[in-house]
């Protein structure tokens, strides 16, 4: 098996920073809003760096959609900090008219999404976004996985034009992936081959497959994993293509199984290869309070979990 | 000008009659604005790109006046004034509230939910100011449309951040869906609101007197570049123009019938050619 390495466990959210300190530096329509969230979303850097480029909005997580949506007539490219359940469910319509409807360039940057915020509990942590954000046409929705490739996710979302949902979270998680990846949207990685079972994850869930596919070989069972970070647009070949060897699939996100990736992939198959499916996922329930690590337990959500759903998915082929 | 106005009605009126739906009444009751606004007062450069960089540029908050911005649209040129043939059809871009999804000429952004209007006006100020373009951004909303809080975050705002290149209307026509705004929700002074969150407010008590709108248009671009964003409450007729649709709020989104089209007609004789 390939051997993937924690270079020391960061945030998500400080590889979003981190991207657009970067940005601040390399691109001069970048600017950035926040609804007074500036500390949690790790945007500090940008602002000192760049403070005529940066636009606190206050509580107001309406006005800054809206804000967004104008600023890019006139050519700036708009990234938008608040936590994922202020970024979508607070602001469904004003993304919906003033952003995807109208087709305008804005980067909707949401951090503390999931159970892993952790203690402030389900009014804080939304399991409905990806959901949100995937009905609206036009939309990308992004959910990378690890420090590396969020800073890299940010940065490549400046280049393309069209609103992104770019999704990521608060606790400190394995940083595995390669500091200087290429982060093509919209393109899955293979991280594991496999042939007995094909495990689909997006966002925090990846580190969790990588660790129940060595627990599953060391049960005999080999497994593959893919990297999803892009929601929408799905990359279909390489879903189609895994299960077209291993028969059988496990889908893992931080999200309600309804509205959330395994969906999108359940319908991808059923149009394609109807193929046997679990869900890791949160099911059809709000979160609570807790530690990151209690709450993903308790919800389903790691590599215990998807080792269970592995081994009953194959008994379904 | 007032011929312009005269036609423009005639447009709003046959618009909404052919497609037997849309709003006539608020749209007759802002055509002196409109007229005004892109025949006096906004700079604006020869075609349309969407950034708009060193022109003017509006945003309609309340987007169900379409017919009102679609006919001063076409008339100064931004798209054929046959295309008005087309409101509410499908396949049109002339869809029922404005949008900028089908490529339409002169609109910027998708507007109908209320309340968003102003919010997107203050991003566009902001990136004028951010561009070191001195051109000014204008938006128009309903009084109505103010009961929607998104509007006091982006008042508030404003005036917070000295966006001093926005020019907003208020058109105070004192009725929405329901009845008088006074019945549905009153909103007391709504001078005085504006005034308490930091703006220069200007009144134009003869919302449907184009001398008057033009002189308080030229009055608030003197007053930008000040520290504070303006606003200017404009009290207008609902259905101006048009007898019987004039002091009630009952042709707010209801479109003439065969028989009321002319007579409405007969008292707007054509001018500049129907198209």
């Amino acid at each position: 098996m390939k051997e993937y390495i924690n270079q020391g466990s960061q945030d998500t959210r400080s590889g979003f920073g981190a991207g657009l300190t970067e940005l601040g530096r390399t691109n001069p329509n970048v600017v950035a809003l926040c609804a007074d969230l500036i500390g949690s979303l790790k945007m500090d850097q940008f602002i000192e760096e760049n403070p005529e480029r940066f636009f606190q909005i206050g509580i107001a997580e309406a006005n800054m959609m809206g804000i967004a949506a104008g600023l890019t007539i006139g050519g700036k490219i708009p990234f938008t900090g608040t936590f994922a359940n202020f970024s979508t469910g607070r602001v469904y319509d004003q993304i919906r008219q003033s952003i995807a409807y109208s087709g305008k360039n804005v980067k909707i940057c949401a951090s503390h999404a999931g159970v892993t915020l952790g203690e402030d509990g389900a009014t804080h942590q939304i399991l409905e976004d990806i959901g949100l954000m995937k009905m609206l046409p036009g939309m990308v929705v992004i959910n990378p996985c690890d420090f590396n490739q969020t800073k890299a996710a940010t940065i490549a979302i400046a280049d393309y034009e069209g609103p992104v949902y770019l999704r990521f979270g608060r606790p400190k998680v394995a940083n595995f992936t390669p500091a200087d990846q290429n982060f093509e949207i919209g393109k899955g990685i293979l991280l594991q081959e496999g042939t007995d079972v094909t495990i689909v994850a997006t966002g925090h869930l990846v580190w969790e497959a990588l660790e129940a596919a060595k627990t599953l070989q060391a049960n005999g069972i080999s497994a593959e994993v893919i990297n999803i970070h892009t929601i929408k647009p799905l990359d279909k070949d390489i879903i189609i293509k895994s299960v077209g060897k291993t028969g059988a699939i496990v889908t893992a996100e931080e999200h309600n199984y309804l509205g959330g990736l395994g969906e999108s992939v359940a319908r991808v198959l059923a149009e394609s290869t109807p193929t046997p499916q679990e869900f890791i996922a949160t099911q059809d329930t709000f979160g609570e309070s807790g530690t990151p690590a209690q709450l993903m337990d308790k919800y389903g959500l790691n590599a215990a979990a998807i080792v269970k759903a592995s081994e009953k998915v194959i008994q379904r082929k | 000008m007032q011929d312009t106005v005269t036609q423009v009605r005639r447009d709003i009126l046959r618009m909404v009659h052919k497609v037997n739906s849309g709003h006539p009444g608020g749209s007759l009751g802002c055509a002196e604005f409109f007229v005004s606004l892109y025949n006096e007062v906004l700079d604006l450069k020869e075609g349309f790109d969407m950034n708009g960089t060193n022109e003017d540029l509006f945003f309609l908050s309340n987007g169900h006046i379409s017919p009102v911005f679609y006919s001063v649209l076409a008339r100064r040129g931004y798209f054929p004034v046959d295309e008005l043939n087309s409101f509410r059809l499908i396949d049109s871009r002339l869809q029922g509230h404005p949008t900028t999804h089908e490529g339409l000429p002169g609109i910027r952004i998708a507007s109908g939910s209320l309340g968003q209007g102003l919010s997107v006006a203050l991003g566009a100020a902001q990136a004028k100011k951010l561009n070191n373009d001195s051109k000014l951004v204008y938006a128009l909303m309903g009084d109505g449309e103010l009961q929607e809080g998104q509007n006091w975050e982006a008042i508030m705002y404003a005036a917070a951040k000295k966006v001093d290149n926005l020019i907003a209307t208020v058109d105070l026509n004192g009725k929405q869906i329901d009845g008088s705004t006074d019945q549905v929700l009153p909103m007391g002074s709504i001078e005085g609101k504006f005034l308490a969150f930091g703006w220069e407010v200007l009144t134009i008590d003869k919302g449907n007197d184009i001398e008057a709108i033009v002189a308080t248009l030229h009055k608030a671009k003197a007053m930008t570049g000040q520290g504070k964003p303006i606003c200017i409450l404009m009290k207008t007729e609902m259905g101006n123009g048009v007898d019987f649709m004039m002091h009630t709020h009952a042709w707010h989104g209801k479109a003439p019938n065969d028989e009321q089209l002319a007579n409405a007609l007969a008292q707007n004789p054509e001018t500049l050619g129907d198209y």
